[in-house]
């Protein structure tokens, strides 16, 4: 597939908003997941640790 | 090589085990979802009907091919569950679904984004559109009846139920286009017949749908770990895992 030019690519073919627009909203919902992914095992290891230190205090 | 399967259904073995294979599917996910675009953007040619509009099948239909596969998946990791009673089987259900939701939210709205340009409409409550967002309600359903009850036990069963009798959608979702001709297209791929597009769309599209699948199985994995931790916290095991940590 030759584009010719990068505007080419980007229109693509007068649809570009509906095709952007789906992968833009692809690639949110997976950096989305990703990140509360990551944050769910953040808050999960302080809280745990912070248990099992208090566990071991008592 | 015999392995015994049941040494890895104990969360034990399998924390650090699926640790170290997590990095290696979220690159091949990586991987292959860099091939996959490449393909999907520079060799696939022009739609003849549709022009580059149908670009956009190359999320689409791996997104719904894996909101179905990960939906059989999960109901069946929650049906052992049920059945065998084992702790792994259901925390892998629990793991699945989010992700399912995810990939069934984006074949919706990508197919929205499609239909607009294909069809001069967002939505309409034709038979593959309106089973498929049942299947977003399941999800969401099963999700929150497991978060809703505190005991773990029972929340898997219910979970396990509710998973199963939905799973009944899933045939319903691929069936539709052949039992109810309403707006959306038949498939385009089948195993029983030749494609009916170019080598290569197909192939930017299965490839597409691989780094999908290796990206559902590190982000499960992932959560499927986290979920170990929560559920066996006082357990031996988890406070070493803690204070290696720490």
């Amino acid at each position: 597939m030759n584009w010719g030019s990068w505007s080419n690519f980007f229109a693509m073919g007068g649809r570009g908003f509906y095709v952007w627009g789906a992968y833009l909203i692809t690639l949110i919902c997976i950096v989305a997941e990703l990140g509360l992914l990551a944050r769910h095992k953040r808050t999960l290891r302080q809280r745990l640790t912070q248990m099992l230190r208090l566990n071991k205090q008592s | 090589m015999a392995i015994n399967l049941f040494k890895f259904s104990s969360p034990a073995t399998f924390y650090p085990v699926a640790g170290k294979l997590i990095p290696a599917f979220y690159g091949l996910a990586a991987i292959l979802t860099v091939i996959g675009l490449y393909l999907s953007f520079f060799v696939a040619p022009t739609d003849a009907t549709q022009g580059e509009v149908y670009r956009i099948i190359f999320i689409h239909v791996p997104a719904a091919w894996m909101s179905m596969f990960i939906y059989l998946m999960m109901a069946a990791w929650a049906g052992l569950g049920l059945i065998l009673n084992t702790r792994l089987s259901s925390m892998m259900a629990q793991a699945l679904a989010p992700t399912g939701a995810m990939f069934t939210f984006v074949a919706l709205i990508t197919g929205a984004f499609w239909g607009k340009p294909a069809w001069g409409t967002w939505w309409d409550w034709d038979a593959r559109m309106t089973s498929e967002l049942i299947l977003l309600f399941l999800y969401i359903g099963y999700m929150s009846l497991t978060a809703a009850i505190d005991d773990v036990r029972r929340a898997d069963k219910a979970g396990a139920i509710l998973a199963l009798v939905g799973a009944v959608n899933v045939p319903i979702i691929y069936f539709s286009v052949k039992w109810w001709n309403t707006l959306h297209q038949g498939a385009s791929v089948s195993l029983i017949r030749a494609p009916s597009m170019a080598k290569t769309m197909l192939l930017g599209m299965l490839i597409m749908a691989l780094a999908a699948w290796m990206y559902t199985i590190a982000v499960a994995l992932s959560r499927a770990r986290l979920i170990m931790l929560e559920r066996e916290k006082n357990s031996a095991w988890v406070q070493d895992v803690l204070e290696k940590k720490s």
